[in-house]
C-alpha cells in the first residue's frame, strides 16, 4: 500500500533525476572528544526554510565504538518478507555479530516509515577468499548487490561503515533527527542534511546522506556535470540507481581515494580543479602534477554549484564548486570546527567563535580528529 | 547533340541592364562558360559547363550575374527522378563509374538536426563567458590505468604521449594533391596560431610546411604515399587511414593530372602517375595486423607521438572500435557518412556508411561498456557543421571533432562539388597555378582563425548556459540532450531522451 502510494505521486527515487536545494552542516572534534548528536539537530533546524520536508538525515563518526571492527548496516526494508529475503543474504556473506531493530521514537511529521535494522557485519573468511576481493570490494559488492534489487525486491543499505552510521528520512531533518533519536548517540562528527527537491520523492532512501563503506556526503546545489561523471564512474562498476547528485559525488569519492589512492588534497584538484590558467601560473613540478591530474581525471571534474562535506573514518572534508556558486563558512572553537550553509547554523550552537571564514572555490577545508587518516 | 544531350540542372542568369561587358566573369571561369562576342559587344554563356561555383557571381562588379536552377524537367516520376534519369544517360554514353566530391548530398536524416541542447533555468545558474573562465582546452590520448608515486610520494608523470588543443577541434585529412599549395598553407598557420593541429592528408608533407610540425598530424594511408623517417618524426600525431565516411571501402583517388611538380616530389611518385590508393592496407587483413602497424609506428616514432586510427563509419563500427582500442592505438577517429572528398565513385559515397551521430553515440557506449573508454580518445568528423554540431558531438561522447567542409568554406570553396574536375575557381581543389594563386594564404589563413574564434566563443556560450565551466563536463554528458521527432531505436541508439521527457 504504501510503495503504491509512493509510486503514484512520482516514481520511486531513481526514475526520475531530481534537482535539489539544501542545508548542510557539520560538527567535528578535532581531538576526537564524542558529543551528543543534539546540537547538530539545533544546527540544522535554524536553516528551516531551506528545506521543504521532502528529505532530511544525519551521519555520525564514532557511534559504534564497541563495535568498531564490524561493518555496520543500516537497512530499509518495505516488508517482512524483503527482510527475510535480505537476511539470508546476509547470512551468506557475512558473520552477523549483532541485529536489531534501529529504535526510533513516533513523531507526527514522519510518517510511512519502512521497517528499519542495523546489523553488525564481518565477511565471512571463505567466502571472501573465494571472492578474491579486499574486504572493502567485497563488502561494496554485497551492498550494490543489495540494492540493485535484482534478486530481492524492497530491501535498502543506506548505511554500511565501521564506527559509523546513516540515519535518514522523509520529512524536515529536525524531526527526522527526534525520530532517530539522535541525542542518544555520541560521536566525534555529525554532518546533517535538508533537502529541497523539486519533486516529490516520496522514497527515504533518496533522502541524503549518501553513504558507501566509512564514505558519506551531504551535499547541497545541482551539479551540470552530471552525467559526464555518471557515465564515467558506471564504468569502473559502480551502479548510479537513484540518479543523484550526492549518490554520484560519493562514488567519485570513493574511486579516487579507495580504489586509486589520492590524498584527499589531490581530490579536490580533480574534482574542483583549478582553472587552466592559474596553473599555468604554477611552478614547473606543481604544474606538472594539476596537469596530469586533470587530464586523468577529466571526466571526475564536478561542474556547477556545490558545497559538499565528506565524512570520512577520522575526518571531515568541506568543499565547494570552483567558482563558489552555494554558500559554506567555517567556524572555529577551541577543539571544535563547525561547517554550514549559513553562519547562523554555527552561531546557534557556538556564539562565541574563535574564527569563522568562507572558504575559497575550490579550496579543501579538510580536519582529521586525532588519528584521523588521508 | 540529341540522345547525349543533358539540359543543365543550373542556368546563369545575366542581367544585361547590370552588365558593363568587363569580361571579368570570362576571366574568372577556369570551365570556359562566359565568353565576349565581339560583333555584338556582349557576353554570353554556355551553361551546360556551369558548375555553380559561384567565382562569377562574387566577382562581378555590378552584380549583373546570379545562377538559377533551370526549369527544365522530365515528366514527373516519384520512382524515376530527373537525376537518376540523367545519370543512366551519362553511364550509357561514358561506360564510367560516376564520380563525385565533396560529402553526400542525398536526403538522409541529419541527427544533429533533431537533437536540442539544455541551459539552466533557477536550480543552477548559467554561467557567463564574459565574466568568469570558460575552458575548451583538451588532451587527447590514452590515459593509463595506473597512478604510480615516487618515494616522496609524489605522482610521477606516466601519461603517454598526448595532443593538447585549445578547443575540441582539428583540421581533417586534406591531401596535398587533392587541394593547393596556398589551401594546406592556409590550414597549417591557422592550426598554429589556433593552437589545434591539421592533418596532412595521405600526401606526404610538403617540405615547406615541416616548420609547423607540432600543429600537425602526418597521414598514413594505404597507398603510403610520401611516408618516410623524416616524415612521420615531423608531425604531432600520426594517423593510420583505414577508411574515409565519403567512400568506406575503397582507398583515395588523386587523377595524374593534379599530379605535377612538388606534388609528384612530396607524395614520392611519377608526375602524371594517377595516384589510387588500395582499398585495403596490404599488410592489414584483420585487426592483429593493425595493431602491427600501430606499434611499427610507435617504434618509428620512438613512443613519442600518439598514434590515431582513422575508420569510416560503417555498421559494425562499434566493434570495429572495440578492436582498435585494443590495438594500441592512442586516438580512434570516426568519420561518417557525409563526409567530404575530392573524388569519390558516386554511388559509394550517396550509399555506404551510415550517419556519424549514431556511429559515435554507439561507439562511445560500446567502449564503457566494455570499461576500455579511457584506452582511447574519439576524434568524429562527416559532417560537422556549426559550433553547436560540436557541442552535440561533445555530448554525445566525442573528444574532440574534425572539420574539413567547413574549413574550405571559409576559404572560399561555394561547394559545388567539382573537386575532381581539378579546375576550382577558388584556389582550393586544383594545382593549376593561375587558379592556385587565387587563395591568397595571408587571408585565408586568417578566416580560418576566425571561423574558429567564432565558434568557440558560441561554444562557450552554449557550456554556460548548460552552467558547465570546463568542456570535460560536457564530454558524453547525454542528459543535456533531447531529441525531437525521433523514434524510440533511434532515441536509444544515440542514449538520449525525447524532448519533454
Amino acid at each position: 500500500m504504501q510503495e503504491f502510494q509512493t509510486r503514484r505521486r512520482c516514481g520511486r527515487e531513481g526514475r526520475v533525476r531530481i534537482p535539489s536545494g539544501c542545508a548542510i552542516t557539520g560538527i567535528i572534534s578535532k581531538s576526537g572528544r564524542r558529543m551528543s548528536g543534539e546540537r547538530v539537530i539545533r544546527s540544522i533546524s535554524v536553516m528551516h526554510d531551506r528545506s521543504n520536508g521532502l528529505g532530511g538525515g544525519f551521519a555520525a563518526y564514532g557511534i559504534y565504538p564497541e563495535y568498531r571492527d564490524y561493518y555496520a548496516f543500516h537497512i530499509f526494508y518495505e516488508s517482512s518478507a524483503a527482510k527475510k529475503e535480505c537476511e539470508e543474504f546476509l547470512e551468506r556473506h557475512f558473520d552477523i555479530i549483532n541485529l536489531s531493530k534501529i529504535p526510533t521514537r513516533k513523531v507526527k511529521e514522519i510518517t510511512n516509515e519502512p521497517l528499519i535494522w542495523r546489523y553488525f557485519l564481518t565477511p565471512l573468511p571463505t567466502k571472501l577468499a573465494d571472492s578474491q576481493l579486499d574486504e572493502r570490494e567485497f563488502v561494496v559488492k554485497c551492498v550494490f548487490h543489495i540494492n540493485a534489487g535484482a534478486d530481492m525486491k524492497g530491501a535498502y543499505v543506506f548505511s554500511c561503515g565501521k564506527d559509523m552510521g546513516v540515519f535518514k528520512a522523509v520529512g524536515f531533518p529536525e524531526d527526522v533527527g527526534r525520530f532517530y533519536k539522535l541525542e542518544e548517540y555520541e560521536g566525534y562528527c555529525f554532518t546533517a542534511h535538508g533537502r529541497y527537491p523539486t519533486n516529490t520523492p516520496g522514497w527515504w532512501g533518496g533522502a541524503h546522506p549518501f553513504a558507501l563503506l566509512d564514505y558519506s556526503v551531504v551535499h547541497n546545489g545541482e551539479i551540470s556535470s552530471y552525467d559526464a561523471n555518471r557515465r564515467a564512474i558506471e564504468m569502473y562498476g559502480y551502479k548510479c540507481s537513484l540518479q543523484t547528485d550526492t549518490e554520484v559525488i560519493t562514488y567519485i569519492i570513493d574511486y579516487l581515494h579507495r580504489k586509486k589512492r589520492l590524498t584527499l588534497d589531490e581530490i579536490a584538484l580533480v574534482v574542483a580543479a583549478p582553472f587552466w590558467q592559474t596553473i599555468g601560473r604554477m611552478e614547473q613540478r606543481d604544474r606538472e602534477t594539476h596537469e596530469y591530474l586533470r587530464t586523468i581525471f577529466s571526466s571526475q571534474l564536478i561542474t556547477g554549484p556545490f558545497s559538499i562535506l565528506v565524512g570520512f573514518e577520522g575526518g571531515l572534508m568541506a568543499l565547494n564548486d570552483r567558482l563558489k556558486l552555494r554558500s559554506m563558512v567555517v567556524g572555529e572553537r577551541a577543539d571544535m570546527v563547525y561547517i554550514a550553509s549559513e553562519e547562523a547554523a554555527i552561531r546557534i550552537i557556538e556564539p562565541n567563535l574563535d574564527a569563522l571564514w568562507a572558504p575559497l572555490g575550490g579550496q579543501p577545508v579538510i580536519i582529521r580528529a586525532n588519528g584521523g587518516e588521508a | 547533340m540529341a540522345i547525349n544531350f543533358l539540359y543543365p540542372d543550373y542556368e546563369v542568369a545575366r542581367n544585361c541592364d547590370r552588365c558593363i561587358v568587363c569580361r571579368a566573369c570570362e576571366r574568372q571561369c577556369a570551365n570556359e562558360v562566359h565568353e565576349y562576342v565581339d560583333t555584338l559587344n556582349k557576353m554570353v554563356c554556355d551553361d551546360a559547363k556551369c558548375v555553380n561555383c559561384h567565382r562569377c557571381v562574387s566577382l562581378c562588379p555590378t552584380r549583373a550575374l546570379k545562377i538559377v536552377k533551370s526549369g527544365n524537367t522530365y515528366k514527373e516520376n516519384m520512382n524515376w527522378s530527373g537525376k537518376t534519369i540523367n545519370e543512366v544517360y551519362r553511364q550509357a554514353g561514358s561506360g564510367g563509374v560516376l564520380l563525385s566530391s565533396m560529402g553526400n548530398p542525398e536526403e538522409y536524416p541529419i541527427y544533429f538536426d533533431k537533437i536540442l541542447l539544455n541551459a539552466s533555468q533557477v536550480t543552477n545558474p548559467s554561467i557567463d563567458p564574459l565574466r568568469e573562465p570558460m575552458e575548451t582546452t583538451v588532451f587527447l590520448g590514452a590515459k593509463p590505468h595506473n597512478i604510480e608515486r615516487g618515494e616522496d610520494g609524489r605522482i610521477k608523470n606516466n601519461l603517454p604521449p598526448q595532443l593538447k588543443l585549445s578547443m575540441p577541434v582539428m583540421f581533417s585529412a586534406m591531401s596535398y594533391g587533392s587541394i593547393s599549395y596556398n589551401a594546406h598553407e592556409s590550414l597549417a598557420r591557422a592550426a598554429e596560431e589556433l593552437g589545434i593541429l591539421y592533418n596532412t592528408g595521405e600526401g606526404g608533407l610538403h617540405e615547406d610546411f615541416y616548420r609547423y610540425g607540432k600543429n600537425t598530424v602526418v597521414q598514413v594511408a594505404s597507398g603510403r604515399f610520401g611516408v618516410h623517417p623524416q616524415y612521420l618524426n615531423s608531425g604531432a600525431a600520426v594517423e593510420i587511414k583505414m577508411g574515409q565516411g565519403a567512400k568506406p571501402g575503397i582507398g583515395g583517388h588523386l587523377p595524374g593530372a593534379k599530379i605535377v611538380g612538388d606534388i609528384s616530389r612530396t607524395r614520392m611518385i611519377p608526375e602524371g602517375s594517377d595516384a589510387i590508393s588500395p582499398a585495403p592496407h596490404h599488410d592489414i587483413y584483420s585487426i592483429e595486423d593493425l595493431r602491427q602497424l600501430v606499434y611499427s609506428l610507435k617504434e618509428a616514432t620512438d613512443y613519442k607521438k600518439p598514434v590515431i586510427v582513422k575508420i569510416a563509419a560503417v555498421h559494425n563500427v562499434a566493434a570495429i572500435a572495440s578492436g582498435i582500442a585494443r590495438s594500441g592505438a592512442d586516438i580512434i577517429s570516426i568519420d561518417g557518412f557525409r563526409g567530404g572528398t575530392g573524388a569519390a565513385p558516386t554511388r559509394i559515397r550517396d550509399n555506404v556508411g551510415i550517419p556519424i551521430e549514431l556511429a559515435l553515440a554507439s561507439v562511445d557506449s560500446r567502449l564503457r561498456e566494455e570499461g576500455i573508454r579511457d584506452d582511447v580518445s574519439i576524434i568524429v568528423g562527416g559532417s560537422i557543421r556549426s559550433s553547436a554540431d560540436i557541442v552535440r558531438a561533445v555530448a554525445l561522447g566525442a573528444d574532440c571533432v574534425y572539420v574539413a567542409t567547413s574549413a574550405l568554406l571559409a576559404l572560399g570553396c561555394h561547394l559545388c562539388r567539382s573537386c575532381h574536375a581539378g579546375k576550382c575557381n577558388w584556389g582550393i581543389a586544383t594545382q593549376s597555378p593561375e587558379l592556385v594563386k587565387r587563395l591568397n594564404p595571408d587571408i585565408g589563413y586568417k578566416r580560418l582563425v576566425n571561423l574558429m574564434t567564432a565558434w568557440q566563443h558560441e561554444i562557450k556560450e552554449m557550456m554556460g548556459g548548460m552552467g558547465i565551466n570546463s568542456i570535460e563536463s560536457l564530454k558524453g554528458n547525454r542528459l543535456m540532450l533531447r531529441g525531437v521527432g525521433l523514434n524510440e531505436k533511434e532515441l536509444s541508439i544515440l542514449g538520449i531522451k525525447h524532448a519533454g521527457e
